[in-house]
């Protein structure tokens, strides 16, 4: 056993630039250390340091975000937020991205980011109960495109329908700006005793500290790193720092873990996730001022002559790292082993604020844990507004439409707005018995809690157009359009968890672009009285300095009092009365009806926040007493695509008629937001009428279900057959089922 | 009356069965671990869905060979009422308790959705409250669902009215449409001699309470209620 060497000169920068750091970096961490760190040491502060570790360009900034609240039990800073919902409960919620690994090798890239966000929930001590996931691919015609669709979605499914955690529904879009690079964005929510919540911390002088889970492996060594640089000519070569999953191991480290939290052996424990075993024994001794020794030798391994640096890095999938109280390490190993899971004391809590890090007698990495975490850089990075973007912000003329029901047929038929059919019938959605509304049928997700009467409303999204084409306006509108779904589902919105998915924050218009969403998320946030709680940031999603739009994914979590009480976007019964809820202003910037002429411009639409909130509280309080008998929510596509998704759905056609001066283009396609479809018996009427009022929100009478077309007066009449035909082939044309 | 659902390691429908039998049917239920080598006075057993041991070798061939697997053998050989939930299907097919065996879906594709269902055969402990050509729909969530035997075991399992449940369509036809996952003959669940053994692809536990939207499969557990 020898100490890692320390080099000079040329070869020490070199060293450095390889592990990710700058010399600015590496000169920073001389000063701070006294001393010329040794190549293991480099390797370390290269991962920690890393933009996906260490929230470098993006803390400052996130900040900004409002993050308490009454019911936040555990907000951002841990492996999950947790949220209060009464009853001794709590909801533990986190989305995370793996936009990098999944775009390099999109099955195991994909299916690790579940397995990943699935563990930063149960580590907290929360059964997982629903996955959503939020995906971005490129044009369709793209020759990635449907290799990496297939891939990401056979992922998702592989890991998740195999642990056995639904996933319950989720948000798929196709534009050109993801290209080269995708997202794929992953949101898992679990239940939790409020009184057995599990932080990570390492606690106690003299604890000791336990690996539990599967054995370590060279895969995924230097992921963080890859995860936070844009690609560029030869990224292929860096599929081996994609880590592989095994979803059979996580289910049993799921059971091991939770039979283990109903015991008082545990102080903390974390999830090795990116940057593996150094990330999770930093984090854990820093959060609690502490510090930790570890004996690299004793970490259970699967392959032969692992150095200590591919020991600290390696990013195996299925593994935790535990704080157990002193004389229970024993109890700890035997309960894993009952599972056929790998355990081993590895180390133990110090009082010396440093990570120790011994091969046999050997110190070979001693460095401040603070210095890894806390103090790694922070970068106020240079923004400055895109100088085109005003220009793009013109007054759009309503496009004047040849055959206004072929324009609904082709809308229909965008992947974007087409069925998803395609995607979540490959995942296991009803597992665990808690799914009240389908995927496919709700504007949100409903999950029951079993054992109470309550449910969970999960929403996701981003209306990246609106983001690109005004960052703030943007990410307030997605704000709003979350909400929006949960209102039409009867949930009330309790927290925000996100994934920022940007580019490269060295561009200054990227970093604008990042800091403008902020702070609409934070608006957004303040409007509706509820804070972020978790989330990540993902910077870097640029191939050869082409940076994606701007795209800030929401996972928004609402809560039902009863679960009955929920609604769905299906029309039900002919005679039933459908009305829209808020305006018809007709504005087209940033609508899918332009972007199908290839164009991204006009300005998003304009919110009108106390109106916003009126529609939500209107449409919930009509679904709480009973009154509807659907409620979908009308934004991408507009009008025309929610009018024909409750008729499919519902299989039932409609007949409406709109008293409008817009040009149909405009009332048929503008995605203005504050607007809300439903349908109610016409012995409910009055009554929705009187709940609308008490809200001051606007009624507009549309028409009512019945028959087997949706036939819109003077404008279009659209037969079922040919509707479902141009909405359920899109994504399996894709894919290249059919 | 007391049911036993069986937990192997990667069981992932444990919980539902428990639930579907614990709280909607007000019965006794309680969980057998795989290398339990007594099934702890059970009355019924479960073999509940999921992927025991990962499924990487064929589906349930290892699941079989878990210490529990004796005594489900030598209680369905007594007459027990032994129910196999998808993956639990594929434990009894690799176990001999039924014959055939199963192969990935026709689409290669993980396919999870309600689908079109109705009784066929005779009467078993699992369906005799269901008569021969009763429709209902219940939810299948597999990609390894399509059931297969030689021509003289389907012949056979046909003819000895053994063949419970077949895919349809809404009509009650058994289609080539209407079959989700290529299984023969619309196969969707099967019985032995006795008829206290039964298999099946669709997820009954899933469909017993109308939250859910569905209580078609409440049904199958109180057929053996009696």
């Amino acid at each position: 056993m020898t100490v890692p060497p320390v080099l000079e000169g040329a070869a020490l920068v070199e060293r450095a630039r390889k592990a990710g750091l700058t010399e600015d970096e590496l000169r920073r961490i001389e000063r701070m250390l006294g001393r010329t760190p040794n190549t293991l040491e480099i390797g370390l502060f290269g991962a920690m340091w890393s933009e996906h570790c260490s929230y470098k360009s993006s803390r400052h900034l996130l900040k900004r975000l409002p993050t308490s609240g009454p019911r936040v039990v555990v907000g951002p800073g841990e492996n999950a937020g947790i949220v209060d919902i009464g009853d001794g409960l709590g909801v533990a919620f986190k989305m995370e991205s793996h936009n990098h690994p999944s775009y390099l090798e999109p099955y195991q890239g994909a299916a690790t980011g579940v397995g990943g966000i699935l563990r930063d929930v149960f580590t907290m001590g929360a059964r997982p109960i629903a996955l959503m996931d939020a995906l971005r691919f490129g044009r369709p015609e793209h020759p990635k495109t449907r290799k990496l669709l297939n891939g990401v979605v056979a992922g998702i499914a592989g890991y998740g329908n195999a642990i056995g955690v639904p996933v319950v529904g989720g948000d798929v879009a196709f534009d050109a700006t993801y290209d080269g690079n995708i997202l794929v964005n992953v949101l898992a929510l679990g239940i939790v005793e409020t009184d057995r919540i599990f932080l990570g911390r390492a606690e106690g002088v003299g604890n000791p500290i336990l690996y539990v889970g599967a054995r370590t492996g060279r895969d995924g060594i230097r992921g963080a790193t890859m995860a936070s640089a844009s690609f560029g000519e030869g990224s292929e070569e860096l599929r081996p720092t994609v880590q592989v999953g095994d979803p059979f191991y996580e289910k049993l480290l799921l059971e091991a873990c939770l039979e283990l939290f109903k015991k008082d052996a545990i102080v903390g424990i974390q999830d090795m996730g990116a940057a593996g075993l150094i990330s999770s024994s930093s984090e854990m001794a820093s959060r609690s001022g502490a510090g930790v020794r570890l004996h690299i030798d004793q970490v259970p391994r699967r392959e032969e002559g692992m150095t200590p640096e591919e020991c600290m890095l390696s990013e195996s999938q299925e593994r935790m790292l535990l704080v157990a109280a002193r004389g229970r390490e024993r109890e700890v190993v035997e309960l894993f082993e009952k599972w056929d899971l790998a355990a081993a004391v590895i180390g133990e809590v110090t009082n010396t604020g440093r990570l120790d890090v011994y091969e046999g007698d050997t110190l070979v990495a001693t460095l401040p844990a603070r210095a890894l975490t806390d103090d790694a850089p922070k970068y106020d990075r240079p923004q400055r507004k895109p100088s085109d973007l005003e220009s793009r912000w013109i007054d759009i003329d309503a496009p004047a439409l040849s055959d206004p029901g072929q324009a609904i047929l082709a809308m229909l038929a965008r992947p974007t707005i087409a069925s998803k059919r395609w995607v979540y019938r490959q995942f296991d959605h009803m597992v665990r018995v808690g799914t009240v509304v389908l995927p496919g049928r709700g504007d949100a997700a409903v999950v029951r809690i079993l054992g109470t009467p309550k449910a969970v409303g999960i929403a996701v999204g981003s209306s990246a157009r609106f983001c690109a084409l005004d960052p703030k306006l943007g990410s307030r509108l997605t704000m709003m359009a979350c909400a929006r779904n949960l209102a039409c589902v009867g949930a009330e919105p309790l927290a925000v968890t996100d994934c920022l998915n940007f580019g490269d924050p060295s561009i200054p218009e990227v970093s604008w672009q990042l800091a403008e969403s902020i702070d609409g998320i934070a608006d957004a946030c303040r409007a509706l009285g509820i804070p972020v709680v978790s989330g990540n940031v993902s910077l870097y999603n640029d191939t050869e300095g082409a940076s994606i739009q701007p795209t800030p994914m929401i996972g928004m979590v609402g809560l039902l009092d009863d679960a009955e009480r929920t609604c769905d976007v299906a029309f039900k019964r002919a005679g039933d009365r459908i009305l829209l809820l808020g305006r018809l202003t007709g504005e087209l910037g940033g609508s899918e009806l332009l972007a199908s002429q290839g164009r991204l411009e006009g300005r998003p639409p304009m919110l009108d926040g106390a109106l916003e909130l009126s529609v939500q509280r209107a449409v919930r309080d009509m679904i709480r007493a009973g009154r509807l008998a659907s409620a979908h929510d009308c934004s991408e596509g507009g009008l025309a695509v929610a009018l024909a998704e409750s008729c499919l759905a519902g299989n039932v056609g409609a007949t409406v008629a709109i008293e409008s001066r817009l040009a149909p283009s405009a009332l048929l396609f503008s995605e203005e937001p504050s607007r809300v479809i439903v349908s109610c018996a016409p012995g409910q009427l009055d009554a929705v009428r009187a709940i609308a009022a008490s809200h001051q929100a606007p009624v507009v009478d549309l028409g009512a279900v019945g028959g087997i077309a949706l036939e819109i007066a003077g404008v279009a009449r659209l037969d079922p057959d040919a509707m479902r035909e141009a909405y359920e082939h899109a994504l399996p044309r894709i894919a290249g089922d059919e | 009356m007391r049911f036993g659902i069986v937990v192997f390691p990667g069981s992932n429908c444990d919980h539902d069965v428990y639930h579907a039998v614990k709280h909607v049917l007000g019965q006794e239920a309680r969980f057998v671990w795989h290398k339990s080598t007594d099934l702890d006075g059970s009355e019924v057993v479960i073999l509940p869905g999921g992927f025991s041991y990962g499924d990487y070798l064929r589906t349930g061939a290892l699941a079989r060979h878990s210490p529990v697997m004796q005594e489900v053998v030598a209680f369905a050989k007594r007459g027990g009422p032994v129910l196999g939930i998808c993956n639990g299907f594929q434990i009894l097919l690799e176990a001999g308790l039924l014959p055939g065996a199963m192969l990935r879906n026709r689409g290669l594709r993980f396919v999870c959705e309600e689908v079109e269902l109705k009784a066929d055969g005779r009467a078993t402990r699992f369906t005799s409250k269901l008569s021969p050509g009763d429709r209902f729909r219940l939810p299948i969530a597999h990609a390894e669902g399509n059931y297969t035997a030689d021509g003289a075991t389907l012949d056979r399992l046909e003819g000895e009215g053994r063949v419970v449940l077949r895919y349809c369509d809404v009509a009650g036809r058994v289609t080539d449409e209407a079959n989700p996952n290529g299984s023969a003959r619309g196969i969707a669940g099967i019985a032995n001699e006795q008829g206290n053994v039964v298999g099946m692809m669709p997820h009954p536990e899933r469909a017993c309470e109308p939250i859910l939207g569905n209580d078609a499969g409440r049904r199958i557990f109180e057929s053996v209620l009696g």
